[in-house]
């Protein structure tokens, strides 16, 4: 069991660039762990650092600049594509990231977030663009009960789409595992009948 | 209302739907590496359950394995420790391992089907998004995060909800020098690198019927890169026939009874997509692509776009791909001086791939410029092409045959592009870094691949074929 995820009002980062995709979020070769931990100072790895050197970070990158912080990421249109590579979600939730927007994402990723507690949620490209225009302390709040998003200081909000019973998940903390291994009967008889 | 091949192979696999949710899917076949799986075993380890059915799944190491002297220890300690904890999750959970120095070893998405482990109406799954390459089989095949690859050892079944459906039609011939890699890279330069995300792709028309098996694979393993959830290719003879007589296939009476279901597997004629396009195979070049997505690909002849002709979104992409690559917009591609060759990954490595690599460069050498590595995507492919003597040509060539494994498709091994380097790659991602930090990274067919290894620069292959 995970810790259920709880609404959030949160400045946020963002991350304008489009199709950030999975070797950004995180370089092959930092995929060489047997453990889940520790990929968060590895996140986009290479746009963080010159030289894959801690001691020379790149000041244009946006991890880098003390005025963005917060729980949120927000990235351009289709976040997390290439590899399945779950480490991608590893990273982002080991960085410390409750949930990340974007106006569109892979479907690997999607997946691989929610399984790990990170709340990925779709706005319109409009909205997204609305939040880039915003202050750098400006904060977004966002209700999973009531799938809404909204930029606290205009009021604007957009709500999300998350099938209930992954909202479900997310709110009480479990996931997908624990739901299949209380259905392992119901398997058995599947395989009886159709194999 | 008909059904397409998707839905008759999805809806024989639901144990059941979830009200409000994903349907419980249950999995035929699982592919497992050292990379994606270790922590799924963890997972495994933690809850004090064994694998579900470990018969159903099959182990190789691959992402991070040397291609030069499999025979010695991994030098790389990080990668030794994942290889290691392979061998062990296998032995403890009673899971097939094809470790190195198995003559079954190689990369999962080339092991699958020469084994005959890959058939038609399977799912399959493995944490790696290329497992798209067995849908060629028509199965529904498709890649997974390690909390899914926990999910399958546990239970055998994912939770899944259905992909919208989209099918791409090409029809027609294909002209002389244009090959299987180059409909892909065609397909993703018309549709970009998202144009089928959410879906289950079905590769149809005269083009794809017409190809073979290794060719089939080629192009289902690229639809991931559109962003599709899964490619598939509906069954037929040259299916049959390829997989009949391989280790895992099915035999006597049992062959009889999977032939006729095999041949149900096809999309009636009165069935919807969601989505469908159709493009002429005439019009298909020998492709390339210039940028840091595998949907920024254009014909050898043409030229890099220009930022006034791209859409307005699309510039800021288009100017950091092109700062990265060093490229110019609007000029050719053609002639662009290349430092590598690399001919590999579950996308080009199967034995066709070295075939027509090998009749090509028969006679030819490489320029001085450049350096070819050839990584066959198996042992047994490995064995074949010496049996068949183009492990000669390319040694000859001053091509070098390498071992197996994913090799530099990733750059988790050695076998990394240097920062700033131009490689010529018949792998499927040219994202930045991918093949080492800095490493640029142009996709091509293995002929277009090959052709540039010997001029040493991006050359058009149809000018040099007799
Ligand atoms: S060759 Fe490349 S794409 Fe294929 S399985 Fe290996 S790493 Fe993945």
């Amino acid at each position: 069991m995970k810790e259920g995820f709880k609404n959030i009002t949160s400045t946020f980062v963002p991350l304008k660039n489009e199709n950030v995709d999975t070797d950004q979020i995180i370089p092959a070769r930092f995929l060489k762990a047997t453990t889940k931990d520790g990929f968060g100072k590895n996140l986009f790895r290479d746009w963080r650092y010159e030289n894959d050197n801690e001691a020379t970070p790149k000041a244009a990158f946006v991890l880098n600049q003390p005025q963005y912080k917060g729980d949120i990421l927000v990235a351009g249109k289709n976040f997390g594509c290439g590899s399945s590579r779950e480490h991608a979600a590893w990273s982002i939730v080991d960085y410390g990231f409750k949930v990340v927007i974007s106006s569109f994402f892979a479907d690997i990723f999607k997946n691989n977030a929610l399984n790990n507690g990170l709340l990925p949620i779709t706005v319109s490209e409009d909205f997204v663009q609305k939040i880039f225009a915003q202050e750098n302390d400006a904060t977004l709040s966002v209700d999973l009960e009531a799938q809404t998003i909204t930029i606290d200081a205009t009021g604007e909000k957009e709500s999300f789409e998350i099938n209930s019973y992954k909202k479900t998940c997310m709110i009480n903390g479990y996931d997908d595992i624990d739901y299949l291994l209380n259905s392992i009967t119901e398997i058995e008889n599947f395989e009886k009948q159709s194999l | 209302m008909g059904k397409s091949l998707f839905d008759k192979i999805w809806e024989t696999h639901i144990v059941k739907n979830i009200d409000g949710g994903p349907a419980v899917l249950y999995i035929d076949k699982h592919f497992i590496h050292e990379v994606t799986s270790p922590q799924a075993f963890t997972g495994l380890n933690k809850r004090g359950i064994k694998v579900f059915r470990p018969q159903q799944t099959i182990a190789t190491a691959d992402h991070n394995v040397p291609t030069l002297n499999q025979h010695l220890p991994i030098k790389e300690e990080l990668g030794r420790l994942q290889v290691e904890a392979l061998i062990k999750n296998c032995a403890e959970h009673s899971v097939e391992l094809y470790g190195l120095g198995h003559p079954f070893q190689g990369i999962v998405h080339v092991i699958g089907p020469e084994l005959g482990i890959t058939q038609p109406g399977n799912t399959i799954v493995c944490g790696d998004s290329h497992t798209s390459t067995h849908g060629a089989f028509g199965a529904i095949a498709f890649g997974i995060g390690t909390s899914e690859v926990e999910m399958v050892l546990s239970t055998q079944c994912l939770m899944q909800t259905k992909p919208k459906l989209m099918r791409i039609n090409i029809e027609g011939e294909l002209k002389n020098g244009v090959v299987s890699k180059d409909i892909v890279l065609y397909i993703l330069s018309k549709i970009t690198a998202s144009g089928a995300t959410g879906h289950a792709v079905e590769f149809a028309g005269s083009a794809i019927t017409s190809l073979s098996m290794e060719a089939r694979m080629t192009i289902c393993n690229m639809s991931i890169e559109m962003g599709a959830r899964c490619g598939m290719i509906a069954p037929d003879e040259t299916t049959f026939n390829y997989i009949k007589g391989r280790k895992f296939a099915p035999a006597a009476a049992e062959w009889d009874k999977k032939l006729a279901y095999w041949k149900t597997l096809f999309t009636d004629a009165d069935a919807n997509f969601d989505k469908e396009i159709t493009l002429d195979a005439a019009d298909i070049t020998p492709m390339i692509t210039y940028g840091t997505n595998p949907g920024m690909g254009i014909g050898v002849n043409e030229n890099i776009p220009t930022l006034a002709e791209v859409n307005e979104n699309d510039k800021s992409g288009l100017e950091k791909s092109l700062a990265y690559m060093g490229l110019q917009q609007g000029l050719p591609i053609k002639g662009q001086k290349i430092d590598y060759v690399f001919i590999g990954s579950c996308t080009n490595s199967r034995i066709e791939d070295l075939r027509l690599v090998a009749n090509f460069v028969q006679g030819k050498k490489k320029a001085d410029n450049v350096e070819v590595w050839i990584v066959p995507g198996s042992k047994q492919v490995e064995k074949q092409a010496i049996e068949e003597g183009i492990d000669k040509i390319f040694e000859a060539a001053g091509f070098q045959l390498r071992q197996p494994g994913c090799s530099a498709c990733l750059g988790m091994n050695e076998d990394k592009i240097p920062a700033g380097k131009y490689c010529i790659s018949t792998s499927n991602r040219n994202f930045e870094g991918r093949q080492g930090a800095g490493a640029r990274t142009l996709l091509a067919s293995p002929l277009s691949a090959a052709a540039a290894a010997v001029t040493g620069f991006v050359s058009d292959v149809r000018e040099m074929l007799a």
